[in-house]
């Protein structure tokens, strides 16, 4: 995105021009000095010692991190497929014609929604006495869920109401027309939305370490934590936070360009929502 | 019941302690995240990189690692401050980065017709941005940052597992103390819902006192 393209400025002329890019060397030169800063004090405070960074080169180190990194992703992919069900259960409730089954649904999802994810996984650590990974796990989904079926909801509600009645036009019945006409073009207008709310639960995946879960940090911690190596815990976040940050990004971008090619699909034309941009909170939902 | 009535000072204190970490940590997240949106709208090059580089990468962390990083890592640098006021940066840094990608899409909802008849009409910068533009950005970003400062609220409660006082927290000394675990839990859950439906409330309000239909 330019600048021009907002509708704050006009187009610079030249003499702006050599303004603007005299401010940005400016700036320029001030966030260099600020990142020196930095660099300098790590060097200052003795975190790139060898002490410090030669466990990395150890096989059991990589392959304590490694674990950490594989239970993570295992956590990932269990909330992620069950949240996914629930989701998918609870809008179908929501979107019920019996009232006792559409209000329970709403309940539990306005009460998921409104709850801290981490008082759920404490919950039902503490007070259920469950293992760290289902609880875990348990958390993510009941929260992420929830979230997941008011995006499935509003996907399906946005889609034409042309479609809807041509459908039941057809002599179709509701299952078919849900399921032939409406849920395909809406989660399909809904899919960055949905894989951001998967970025969601793969950050809050890291939830588990506080509930000691061996995941990616709970490793981390254990090798900062070890004075044989002049307690690492800056070369520690060094490593670690490239790696959990590079992963929540992969899926941050996925569900770009996947918005991207569907602004041009014909598959989306009759959802009338702007297909959210990634990461942010959902159209018309709060 | 008697769980919440014997141990009020001890909630009230775990709920005073959400309540001002919450306050603070919205603080420094709008003043932030305004800094950082009127970087990433702004015509310099660099500025406008800072911006994006720092909504990309935070809003990428995971909360419990930014936590981890600032609350053990900043004292390696010799940076000792009470446990209070790290939260309160980490929560505040993360949440600047969704408030600031909320106001720029405020300000980007605002048609490029009304910046450009401002400016025919001889308006100056300062002008069309104070006059024009931001007053019809500030009400179509209202909703957004309600949502993103209860989360904020929602957010906070990871700062109790790294021993700040706030809410959740509260559970470790009751459960030590022998009180039913299930009440312990569902006054926490309520303390939250009454923070999370204040905040929302008052988004509320301030929607339809300001908010006006374009």
């Amino acid at each position: 995105m330019t600048a021009a393209s907002t509708a704050l400025y006009d187009i610079p002329g030249p003499a702006t021009r050599k303004r603007h890019f005299l401010y940005g060397v400016v700036s320029a030169l001030c966030i260099a000095a600020l990142a020196g800063w930095v660099v300098y004090l790590l060097f200052d405070t003795d975190q790139f010692t060898a002490a410090k960074w030669n466990p990395f080169a150890y096989e059991g180190i990589q392959e304590l991190l490694l674990r950490g990194l594989g239970n993570t992703l295992k956590a990932f992919a269990y909330a992620a497929v069950l949240s996914l069900a629930l989701g998918a259960l609870l809008a179908t409730g929501r979107l019920s014609e019996h009232r006792p089954l559409r209000w329970l649904a709403t309940l539990l999802v306005e009460f998921f929604r409104a709850m801290p994810v981490l008082v759920m996984i404490f919950f039902i650590f503490v007070a259920l006495k469950v293992q760290p990974l289902p609880a875990l796990v348990a958390g993510l989904t009941l929260y992420n869920g929830s979230v997941l079926a008011e995006v499935f909801r509003t996907g399906v509600n946005s889609v034409e109401r042309g479609q809807r009645e041509a459908a039941y036009s057809l002599g179709m019945r509701k299952t078919q027309v849900m399921t032939y006409v409406l849920v395909p073009q809406g989660v399909r207008a809904m899919m960055p939305t949905i894989i951001s709310q998967l970025v969601v639960a793969l950050k809050d995946t890291s939830l588990g370490f506080l509930i000691t879960y061996e995941e990616f940090l709970h490793a981390g911690k254990l090798i900062a934590s070890n004075l044989d190596y002049d307690l690492p815990f800056i070369p520690v976040v060094m490593v670690i936070s490239p790696i959990y940050i590079g992963m929540c990004m992969l899926l941050s971008w996925f569900a770009q360009w996947v918005a991207k090619r569907e602004k041009r699909s014909p598959k989306t034309e009759a959802v009338d929502v702007g297909p959210a941009e990634p990461g942010t909170l959902l159209p018309g939902v709060r | 019941m008697d769980v919440l009535t014997d141990n009020f000072s001890l909630y009230g204190k775990g709920f005073l302690g959400t309540v001002e970490l919450t306050v603070y940590s919205s603080l420094l997240a709008l003043a932030l995240g305004f800094v950082m949106a009127s970087f990433r709208v702004a015509p310099v090059g660099s500025l406008r990189a800072l911006g994006t580089v720092w909504v990309t990468v935070l809003r990428n962390t995971p909360l419990t690692l930014l936590f981890f990083a600032v609350l053990l890592g900043l004292p390696r640098f010799g940076l000792v401050l009470p446990f209070q006021l790290f939260a309160v940066i980490a929560l505040g840094c993360y949440t600047s980065a969704f408030i600031c990608e909320a106001l720029r899409s405020g300000i980007n909802t605002v048609p490029l017709g009304q910046g450009e008849a401002a400016r025919s009409l001889g308006m100056t910068f300062s002008q069309t941005l104070g006059t024009v533009v931001l007053p019809q950005a500030f009400r179509t970003v209202i909703p957004p940052i309600g949502s993103t400062l209860i989360a904020l609220a929602k957010n906070s409660a990871i700062a109790g597992a790294f021993s700040v006082t706030e809410l959740l927290g509260t559970y470790k000394t009751l459960n030590e103390l022998g009180y039913s675990i299930i009440w312990t839990f569902i006054w926490i859950a309520v303390g939250y819902l009454i923070i999370t439906l204040t905040i929302s409330a008052f988004f509320n309000a301030l929607e339809k006192y300001w908010g006006v239909a374009r």
